[in-house]
């Protein structure tokens, strides 16, 4: 049963710290839910709050007043509007990508961090849609693309690119929230069994749905969970390619171009697993999760960001290449436009933040240092915000005639809407991790040695790991912290930043 | 509940409790593995082991058929594929065509991502919605959560419980059969009477 051996050969090490059981895990986690919120936690709560009331207060004269409170406007059409959902989906892609595609190709280090990042695709899709709900202008009026039988007796047209995007979007809503949820069905049965107040134990007792660890209902359920991560693969794939669509299929110069979808795609797997990265950092430390959350899954973070950061800058290259390449002045002056027109500096902090952060990654020893990820995966959430920003005002403001250019600015509103959208998801965050488990229980369970059913403690001792999973990393974590359960309960502020 | 309750009316006054289910204890995922193959081979139907996580080969220690969700996606899933299609066609092709750029009312190639959208969709819900009806889940109420000893079900502990519904069961059998596989612990969960 290799899949909860390491394979040394390959530098695996064990997924959890040493002397972690089944019985330290539930603790670990399940306590985050069941103890006061720390202080950080209110402090973070208290400011996440607070713009997401500014959000409220924003949109609600927005739809008073009408999107001219923002900076959009002919030509720019679409500006932090767009570029704010484009990059929440983005953002999004990481969690499904965690939790579905990681999970078919067998990485059994996901099981600490995929129910954390599917929480932040739920969220992170929240907000994007959003956007372009209030971007309609008469948000009441949003049911129109649905293909609902109407006075006018007309369709939506299913040949638009929008309204593919409807269809992905909303369908990858509603099969990311699934998917999490039925990730949670057995631990929600766990915080069920270890409640002790009675609302408590009705609420989750509730949401668990009468989960009794039944092996037949592990069988379906497995066989479920395997066909969520098999149509979510897909899934995630389409829905940025979709959303890539919107612009592709456009004759847009620096829009109409065949590398959008995939380029899209490796774009939103970089942000996304920034956003996770600086999530997780938080979570991690506020809550003493380093027996579970180990360097090892972090550094492998990092090579992915390594890589998707790479290929988009592989994506930028090309870009540019095939602008010269087509021979067609007007794609070959946007391209010069975004280097060096009036929005350089947008496209060379893109660039920077980008292809070059991301580089550092290369270096073992910066890829396991805290402090250099946290601060490399919030440049590249920069980054990445500025990517969508560079693609969609470059290309819109100076396209074919020079009559019909002009430059777009943003409003105060244009502000207070984007930081509300980062507050109403913190907030959502925060609530999540106060109230739901914020590891998957019983898949962390399931990757430990000791789940193996030909597992035999040597020496008789049930948490004795044996001699070839003690592994360079456990100094790493020793320096960190110590990694026995019992000092991680203590542990909960302290910790590098 | 309320058929149980009488039918424990029935079978006499306070004290003489109707059994329900033989609950037993087990520590580790390899004791468990070879007692359910032991009570696999005794023969039992009405019997299921509860783990806090899927232990794997345990499908076969129980002697289980493959699961069947995977036909009920296959079903949802050409519902989606086909519904989408039939809508696009039926709307955009034949009830009220609209022409933009000249294209077709319907064509085929600008269908294939809402297709493609409906089908994961719809399988989705039948993987989820699929997999709870095959559990009939939800259901708050069985017989293990009588006892105080499950709640430890859903953190680090195993547990065999075979219903006294099952043809083979009997009191003494069942429980001689269970005590052979060295449980930590055996409960026998009756009928709550007053």
């Amino acid at each position: 049963m290799a899949y909860n051996e390491p394979i040394t050969e390959l530098g695996e090490g064990s997924l959890v710290s040493k002397g972690t059981g089944f019985k330290e895990i539930t603790e670990i986690v399940s306590r985050v839910t069941e103890q006061k919120a720390p202080r950080g936690w209110w402090i973070l709560f208290g400011i996440s709050s607070t713009f997401t009331a500014v959000l409220g207060a924003t949109v609600g004269y927005l739809v008073w007043t009408g999107i001219g409170i923002w900076g959009n406007n002919s030509p720019v059409a679409w500006a932090w509007d767009i570029t704010n959902f484009v990059w929440w989906i983005g953002i999004g892609h990481a969690g499904t990508l965690i939790s579905a595609v990681l999970y078919l190709f067998r990485q059994y280090w996901r099981t600490a961090i995929n129910r954390f990042s599917e929480a932040m695709t739920i969220f992170a899709v929240i907000c994007a849609l959003l956007f372009p709900t209030i971007h309609t202008g008469r948000p009441w009026f949003i049911y129109y693309p649905l293909p609902i039988p109407n006075s006018m007796n007309m369709w939506p047209n299913f040949k638009s690119p929008l309204l593919w995007d409807v269809f992905a979007v909303s369908t990858y809503f509603t099969v990311s929230l699934l998917f999490w949820y039925v990730g949670l069905i057995p631990d929600f049965a766990t915080l069920r069994d270890r409640a002790t107040h009675k609302v408590r134990r009705w609420v989750y007792g509730f949401l668990a749905l009468g989960w009794r660890g039944s092996n037949r209902h592990w069988s379906n359920y497995e066989r479920s969970y395997l066909i969520l991560a098999a149509l979510s693969t897909p899934l995630v794939l389409s829905v940025h390619s979709v959303v890539s669509f919107d612009f592709a299929t456009s004759v847009e110069p620096g829009w109409h171009t065949t590398i959008f979808p995939p380029y899209f795609v490796a774009g939103a797997v970089f942000s996304g697993f920034a956003m996770v990265m600086t999530l997780l950092l938080i979570a991690r430390t506020v809550y003493g999760l380093h027996d579970l959350v180990r360097i090892r899954h972090l550094e492998l973070m990092n090579k992915i960001m390594l890589t998707t950061g790479s290929l988009v800058g592989y994506a930028y290259a090309m870009e540019f290449f095939i602008a010269w390449y087509s021979g067609n002045p007007y794609e070959r002056y946007v391209f010069i436009n975004r280097a060096t027109g009036d929005y350089w500096w947008a496209y060379w902090s893109m660039i920077t933040c980008n292809v070059i952060s991301p580089q550092l990654f290369w270096f073992k020893k910066l890829r396991r240092s805290i402090p250099v990820m946290f601060v490399v995966s919030i440049i590249i959430n920069i980054g990445m915000w500025f990517e969508r920003f560079v693609i969609i005002v470059t290309s819109l403001h100076n396209d074919y005639l020079p009559s019909a250019w002009g430059n777009f600015s943003p409003t105060l509103f244009d502000i207070t809407t984007f930081m509300g959208s980062l507050g109403l998801f913190f907030t959502a965050f925060l609530l999540f991790l106060r109230w739901m488990p914020m590891i998957a229980i019983a898949e962390v369970k399931m990757v430990i040695p000791e789940a193996d059913p030909h597992y035999h403690p040597e020496g008789g001792h049930g948490h004795d790991a044996s001699p070839h999973q003690m592994d360079e990393e456990h100094d790493a974590a020793t320096a960190e912290g110590t990694p026995s359960a019992k000092s991680a309960a203590e542990t909960s502020e302290g910790e590098e930043e | 509940m309320a058929a149980e309750e009488m039918a424990a009316e029935e079978t006499g006054a306070a004290g003489e409790a109707r059994p329900l289910i033989y609950l037993a204890e087990y520590d580790s995922p390899s004791e468990i593995m070879h007692a359910a193959e032991a009570v696999r081979d005794a023969g039992y139907k009405r019997w299921d082991t509860h783990t806090p996580f899927p232990v794997h080969g345990m499908d076969g220690a129980m002697g289980l058929k493959d699961s069947a969700v995977g036909w009920i996606v296959l079903a949802m899933g050409l519902t989606g594929c086909t519904t989408a299609f039939l809508l696009m066609w039926w709307t955009n092709g034949i009830d009220y065509p609209i022409i933009i750029g000249g294209k077709p009312g319907y064509s085929l190639p600008a269908m294939i991502p809402v297709m493609f959208e409906l089908t994961i969709l719809l399988s989705a819900f039948g993987a989820v919605f699929g997999m709870l009806g095959i559990n009939q889940l939800p259901k708050h109420h069985h017989p293990v959560f009588y006892s105080e000893r499950f709640e430890r079900c859903s953190d680090d502990k195993f547990f065999i419980s075979i219903e006294a519904a099952d043809e083979q069961f009997d009191l003494e059998e069942t429980r001689s059969l269970l005590e052979g596989t060295h449980p930590t612990h055996i409960e026998l969960i009756q009928e709550e009477t007053s």
